[in-house]
């Protein structure tokens, strides 16, 4: 193995947590980062030719090469676990800016209640209401300490967006339920196309409060507080699994890397596949000596640091602290042990389709264009009466539709799906159909988790990453409410036909369902039951940091970017602030 | 090794269209020319072609609705998909153990890859492309369940739609039969409006959209 020199900082994985802490780190201090990123190197001018759906989004150009590398799955510790073969219900990213660049760009915060979930819930609802076998934590920080670190996140990727509730006051137009936020948003919202338009009117006259979607794609054009330029949203309809053209969409490479590039302190390295954080065995305490890599030319290097950051997506995160051998695995049978506990993955698949006698112009949107209601969400509306608790967002949102993925719906009174009948059909549809669609809270449970798999490797023959992982009664009766719900919707939006989804059963690895997968590496006020600190600090190795949606303890219904950017934030200013004079346990 | 095969086809028998040689120049044939044109073939056999482009003119048939997978030239971009890394499998996971006996919400499990599955499906329908529609229609509807026929039906989707640079949707028919039209760099002007009214500008491909030659996947070394 090759020894290079010694560095301030190592960051595995060149995403939006790992480049903002890039950014921070190296910007802020003269300390010498390295960013170890496995994929190849990404630029906005790559994405110039890129709005072919047949490459990026049907090949999946963008996403992670699963010959090298993927997890296997089973539903229940009685099961066997089998290797996910080809992509299906999330996405991860592969290069210079992870799944930051082939995002939709939707930044919603989370409710307040989420930071408090297990204690809330407790206190409102009683032991004996919660639902058996789950696993909700607080996160150790409240809604009120990380609204700062959101409107830095507001301001680092100008969000377009409207406020619904600026310093406890309820703005019209805005999202009503949201956390009290110190500020507007830093832009105004996108503009709201036919079908979303046609979503608000209905969610108005149905007594809702509707707002535009919150958007990291600008609504124009913008200079963030780094002094980085964007210019304004095209609405060309090719965001979601395509980077974006003119860097209208914020990206980890045209947000953060102009302001790395800046910095002769920082430096990238692609091509860079981190197998372990290597231990210092010699001292008592416990502290990372740095990290070991298979470089593209396939020699073994190891990379010492002071400071190392694991910074790459849920799974990866904790399936580097895994295999390194670092903290206690989670076991499922006996409940003892904390890494890879919490596994949770946002419901993103029940909602409606429904058809309209109008043609809609689908083909023009932006990933996150579109009209949200909160009614449902969280703890907002009455569950007394309800089999299930917390909820989630029902939308309509335009991203945009492409002809592959989107062609073939058709009325029921159309048993094929092959042939000239369905054919005739399908097009005649084509344009008259949208979805409504259901964003919902998943809760942690005892029985959902990761550890390592005794049987699949990856392609250095390291263990993958076995999920265990399905749906509770607690998801299926809130998908079921949710549906009825959309179903209401739809008919007061005029359509003529409306297809609920089917209800949820076993959690189902073929369909996209969202890139939110969360858990693994939960932060907390204790090492009983959490991973890290509420500074992303692991609780054994003061010097290791593992950052991103493995720390979320449970999933909320909201996307997850905008809170990853948040908890960083804190992180690099506490490692700035505190730990640089003294490197010892922040909490 | 085995001999290059290629794709006859007579003007007639296409409905009068583009289609695109090996090196993606497209070659114009009209339905009154008595012509035909040798197409080269990257994977499938002649055989083979003729019997995938008829079942997938049954999936996505030409009709009075309109032009369908023959007039798209479904069969060269499924032939070329087939040759590229997606028909050998090479971003799939594709180590052992397989052990198929497990819930479909798991995936497919197979180790077979879209080459073979295709290889053995077409062996399996031999003279199918000399039966009447109406057999045709029945044989379909026999393996209709089978993962061939879920490959072959989503395979044939992609080649009505996909950019014309992939070697189907040949001329932008399927674009033109749904109103989609194509990568347009802007839709800024026009996203609130037209609320209600059909919006339907003059489809464009990429190289017209962007002026540039993007490589697909398929042709990458």
């Amino acid at each position: 193995m090759k020894t290079l020199p010694h560095v301030d900082v190592v960051i595995v994985g060149g995403g939006w947590s790992g480049l903002l802490m890039a950014k921070e780190l190296g910007s802020r201090t003269a300390l010498k980062v390295v960013v170890l990123e496995r994929g190849g190197p990404r630029k906005t001018e790559d994405y110039a030719s890129g709005m072919d759906e047949l490459d990026y989004a049907v090949r999946m150009r963008m996403m992670q090469d699963l010959s090298q590398e993927t997890v296997t799955l089973r539903h229940s510790v009685k099961d066997r676990a089998v290797p996910l073969r080809q992509h299906g219900s999330f996405l991860p990213g592969s290069g210079t800016g992870g799944a930051g660049e082939h995002w939709n760009g939707v930044v919603p915060r989370f409710q307040p209640d989420l930071f408090e979930l297990r204690s809330q819930m407790l206190a409102k609802y009683g032991a004996d209401r919660l639902p058996q076998d789950h696993a909700m934590r607080d996160w150790g920080i409240t809604y009120r300490e990380l609204e700062p670190y959101y409107t830095r996140a507001d301001l680092l990727l100008g969000s377009s967006g409207k406020a619904g509730n600026i310093r406890g006051k309820q703005m019209d137009g805005g999202n009503v339920f949201e956390g009290s936020r110190s500020a507007e948003y830093p832009n105004p919202p996108l503009k709201i196309p036919y079908f979303s338009a046609l979503f608000n009117d209905a969610a108005k006259s149905l007594g809702y409060h509707p707002y535009p979607s919150p958007a990291a794609t600008l609504s124009r054009a913008y200079v963030n507080p780094d002094g980085v330029a964007r210019g304004a949203c095209s609405f060309c309809g090719f965001c979601e699994r395509f980077g974006c053209m003119i860097g209208a969409k914020a990206q980890p490479t045209n947000t953060l890397l102009p302001v790395i590039q800046k910095h002769k302190n920082i430096s990238i390295r692609t091509g860079a596949w981190v197998r372990r954080v290597v231990p210092d065995s010699s001292q008592k305490d416990g502290r990372a000596r740095g990290v070991s890599y298979i470089d593209s030319t396939g020699e073994e290097i190891f990379q010492p640091a002071d400071l190392v950051l694991l910074c790459s997506w849920t799974m990866s995160n904790t399936k580097l602290l895994l295999l390194s051998g670092i903290g206690q695995p989670y076991d499922p049978v006996t409940g003892k042990g904390t890494l890879g506990s919490n596994l949770t993955h946002q419901i993103l698949w029940p909602g409606v389709t429904a058809f309209f006698e109008k043609p809609l112009n689908r083909f023009m949107g932006s990933g996150s264009a579109g009209v949200v209601i909160s009614d449902l969400d969280a703890d907002v509306f009455d569950h007394i009466n309800l089999p299930f608790l917390r909820g989630g967002t029902l939308s309509a949102m335009s991203f945009g539709h492409r002809p592959i993925a989107n062609f073939g719906g058709v009325p029921r009174s159309i048993q094929s799906y092959w042939g000239s009948e369905w054919k005739r059909a399908a097009i005649s549809y084509y344009d008259r159909t949208g979805r409504i669609g259901f964003a919902g809270e998943h809760l942690p449970y005892k029985t959902n988790c990761m550890d390592l798999d005794a049987t699949y490797k990856d392609r250095f023959g390291d263990p993958l990453l076995r999920l265990t992982l399905d749906w509770q009664d607690n998801e299926r009766r809130m998908a079921e409410f949710a549906v009825a719900k959309g179903t209401e919707l739809a008919h007061a939006m005029g359509a003529t036909e409306v297809h609920a989804s089917p209800p949820l059963r076993t959690y189902d690895a073929t369909q996209y369902q969202s890139t939110h997968v969360q858990g693994g590496a939960i932060m907390g006020s204790s090492p009983e039951y959490s991973v890290v600190n509420n500074y992303l600090q692991h609780w054994q190795m003061p010097n290791l940091f593992v950052v991103g949606a493995s720390s979320f303890p449970q999933n909320a219904s909201a996307n997850p970017t905008l809170t990853v950017l948040a908890v960083a934030y804190r992180a690099a200013d506490a490692i700035i602030d505190r730990y640089l004079k003294n490197p010892a346990p922040l909490a | 090794m085995q001999r290059r095969q290629f794709l006859v086809l007579s003007a007639a028998s296409i409905g009068g269209v583009l289609v695109y040689s090996l090196d993606r120049r497209a070659i114009r044939l009209s339905a009154q020319e008595n012509k035909s044109v040798r197409i080269p073939l990257r994977f499938f056999s002649q055989a083979e072609a003729l019997i995938a482009a008829a079942a997938a003119s049954r999936i996505f048939p030409s009709d009075d609705s309109g032009p369908g997978a023959r007039e798209a030239g479904v069969v060269i971009y499924i032939d070329r998909q087939l040759a590229g890394p997606w028909g050998r499998d090479l971003r799939r996971y594709t180590q052992g153990p397989f052990d198929e006996d497990v819930p479909p919400e798991l995936g497919y499990q197979g180790k077979a890859n879209p080459q073979e599955i295709y290889r053995r499906a077409l062996k399996d329908l031999k003279g199918f492309d000399k039966l009447s529609p109406v057999e045709q229609d029945a044989k379909l509807t026999q393996i209709e369940d089978s993962l061939f026929f879920e490959l072959l039906h989503r395979n044939t989707i992609e080649g009505m739609f996909c950019d014309p640079l992939h070697g189907g949707n040949v001329d932008m028919v399927g674009w033109q039969l749904i109103g989609f039209p194509g990568p347009r760099m802007s839709n800024y002007d026009d996203i609130d409006k037209h609320f209600g009214d059909a919006f339907r500008p003059k489809p464009i491909n990429l190289r017209q959209s962007t002026g540039s030659e993007p490589l697909p996947i398929e042709d990458e070394k």
